[in-house]
């Protein structure tokens, strides 16, 4: 199976006052096209950072970022803003939807920087809703909407243009277990039957059972590798 | 959804705060569109009244009356054509409502005055009805005043020989201006002088002021000059000026109220720009995290300011163009009502002046939130950095 991120020696330094902190210190990796990989690792490992760094939130110090071919840490920020339009899906711990806007709204956000029509950003949107399993709720705002249901919009937003990668930070972490199986067993099916590649910071060993294998990362490093 | 969509939901975000920006929004507009309109009156100035007639008044000043005596020794002066004279009679109609009223001679204010039009028969009329009054046709319309109606005016000054400041005339002729300048100066009465001058109590012989028609505008400062000095050291010393700069006076102090609009204007936009510019600097500060997920989604840095400028566009869009809308519709209902004193109309070059605020305000309010969401970085954002 061919490799969808490749990263080598890569690093990632903040500068903090006067003083430069390197968080990640060489690291590299591959995670094949269609894996489910769970990255855990204590607080303040590098989890975030490297998870920003795949996705193309941030631009590493030195190092390669290759995905799906693409040498995404030579990209400009705006090379990699277009980039994450139509590549990567992101799922934050807290939702992060806009709360003006009603769950269907909320999905077709992504999609105002496609050219399709209404028409056809309504019908994606219906899909994308049917696919997490709220068909019914679109017309919803987030805040009648329980935490669960808020992640599952934010799933569907993260797939609604269709991105081969989905890259989760602690997509459960403010999650009760019963609701949190339900949103995971959600991120099985679409690695399992949609064939998308996912990378998900998690705390949480239960959750990192859903995932194929799982990364440990310390200090900066990654321990080693358990495949389920 | 659209783009437009999204800008105006986040608008509305908080409906409270949104609805009394707005409010103030619409409140400086509509005061802003009254007072521009103000201040286009003061700025009007005079200089659509020629240089080809001389104001000849007391040297003390213009409220105390030169003697009717001196009409012929004015007359004789190399240069001047026609002379008229006219006396203030401080006329108000009902209650309180002023309007300003001369005492003249029909003949002479004819031919002084040509930019005042009126059928030769309503001149002659008014020539030979001694109780006789022409109004204006801003004021005709102003209080439905029609020929051959009675018009019962008080003086503010003088009473009539049985002491009573109740006079009445009879209408003979409105009179218009001869283009739209003249249309505006259209708010006034003038009443017989002979009549006047017989039945009032006091100042019988005073003229008031005189107006002198020139040959030509070359002559004024021969004019002036030759008048000025005849009347030197003698008790009724006289200050002769051209028309135009005779307005001028007036104007400077009118100018003065101008510059006062205009601070007041100042303070009303400054006090604005605080409290738009305070909303949308909260509107983008409680909503950092989102402005990031836009981002992270794939909207670039360019059009999160958009998204923001747009926000900041539509605030005061909407309130400035619903505050011009009321401007403009006051100014009519005034222009009705008290017309005559106050001629504001909230007209085009208001409303330019208005769409140029609202552009201005806007971008003072929205491009340092704007410039905030454009430059926020994603990953600080996301980690509440
Ligand atoms: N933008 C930044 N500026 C400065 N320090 C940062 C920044 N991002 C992360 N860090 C630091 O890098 C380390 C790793 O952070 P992070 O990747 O968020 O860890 P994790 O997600 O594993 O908890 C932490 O010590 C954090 O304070
Ligand atoms: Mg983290």
């Amino acid at each position: 199976m061919s490799n969808l991120i490749s990263i080598r020696d890569l690093t990632k330094s903040y500068v903090r006052g006067k003083q430069k902190v390197e968080v990640l210190h060489g690291l590299t990796l591959d995670i094949p096209k269609g894996d489910f990989v769970a990255l855990m690792g204590p607080s303040g490992s590098g989890k975030t950072t490297l998870l920003n760094l795949i996705g193309g939130l941030d631009q590493p110090t030195s190092g390669e970022i290759s995905i799906d071919g693409k040498r995404i840490d030579k990209y400009s920020a705006g090379e990699l803003t277009k980039w994450r339009a139509s590549n990567v899906g992101f799922v934050f711990q807290f939702y992060n939807l806009m709360p003006v806007l009603t769950a269907e709204a909320n999905v077709e956000l992504p999609l105002l920087l496609t050219n399709l029509s209404a028409a056809q950003r309504r019908k994606n949107v219906a899909i994308a809703l049917q696919v997490v399993g709220l068909g019914e709720r679109g017309k919803h705002k987030p805040r009648e909407l329980s935490g669960g249901q808020e992640q599952r919009v934010a799933i569907a937003r993260a797939i609604v243009s269709d991105p081969n990668l989905l890259v989760c930070d602690e997509p459960t972490g403010d999650l009760d277990r019963k609701t949190a199986d339900e949103v995971l067993t959600l991120l099985q099916t679409l690695n399992r039957e949609h064939g998308k590649t996912i990378v998900m910071v998690t705390h949480d060993p239960r959750a990192a059972e859903y995932a194929k294998r799982t990364l440990h990362l310390d200090k900066g490093q990654l321990a080693e590798q358990a495949a389920h | 959804m659209t783009k437009t969509g999204f800008v105006i939901a986040n608008l509305f975000r908080k409906k409270t705060r949104t609805t009394l920006t707005l409010l103030s929004v619409i409140m400086a507009f509509l005061l802003f569109g009254l007072l521009q309109a103000v201040n286009v009156m003061f700025n009007a100035g005079a200089d659509f009244v020629g240089a080809t007639r001389v104001v000849v008044q007391a040297r003390v000043s213009f409220t105390q009356s030169l003697p009717l005596r001196i009409l012929p020794e004015l007359e004789a002066v190399p240069g001047v054509e026609k002379v008229m004279y006219q006396q203030w009679f401080g006329g108000v109609v009902g209650e309180n409502q002023q309007v300003f009223t001369f005492a003249v001679d029909p003949a002479r204010l004819h031919a002084v005055y040509p930019e005042y039009v009126m059928p030769e028969q309503q001149w002659t009329a008014f020539g030979q009805t001694r109780t006789g009054a022409i109004v204006g046709r801003v004021l005709a319309d102003q209080f439905k005043w029609k020929v051959g109606d009675k018009l019962p005016l008080k003086s503010s000054i003088f009473p009539q020989k049985n002491g009573s400041k109740d006079w009445a005339f009879d209408i003979v002729g409105i009179f218009d201006g001869k283009d739209e300048q003249w249309q505006r100066q259209t708010n006034t009465v003038f009443i017989n002088y002979d009549y006047f001058n017989e039945a009032n109590q006091f100042g019988q012989g005073a003229a008031g002021i005189y107006m002198l028609r020139l040959a030509n505008g070359d002559v004024a400062q021969s004019v002036t000059e030759a008048i000025d000095s005849k009347y030197e050291n003698s008790p009724d010393e006289t200050k002769s000026q051209t028309e135009k700069d005779w307005q001028a006076g007036f104007v400077k102090q009118i100018g003065d109220i101008g510059l006062l609009v205009r601070w007041i204007l100042f303070a009303v936009f400054f006090t604005l720009l605080l409290v738009v510019g305070n909303t949308m600097a909260q509107s983008v500060r409680e909503r950092v995290p989102e402005l990031a997920v836009l981002k992270t989604l794939g909207f670039s840095d360019t059009s999160v300011l958009g998204f923001v400028m747009a926000e900041a566009i539509a605030l005061c869009a909407i309130g400035g163009l619903i505050g011009l809308t009321l401007a403009t519709l006051l100014g009519i209902v005034i222009q009705k009502v008290a017309g005559a004193f106050l001629p504001i109309s909230v007209d085009g070059s208001v409303w330019v002046a208005g769409l140029v605020a609202i552009v201005v305000l806007s971008l003072a309010v929205g491009l340092l939130p704007a410039l905030r969401a454009q430059r926020l970085k994603i990953v600080d954002a996301l980690a509440g950095r």
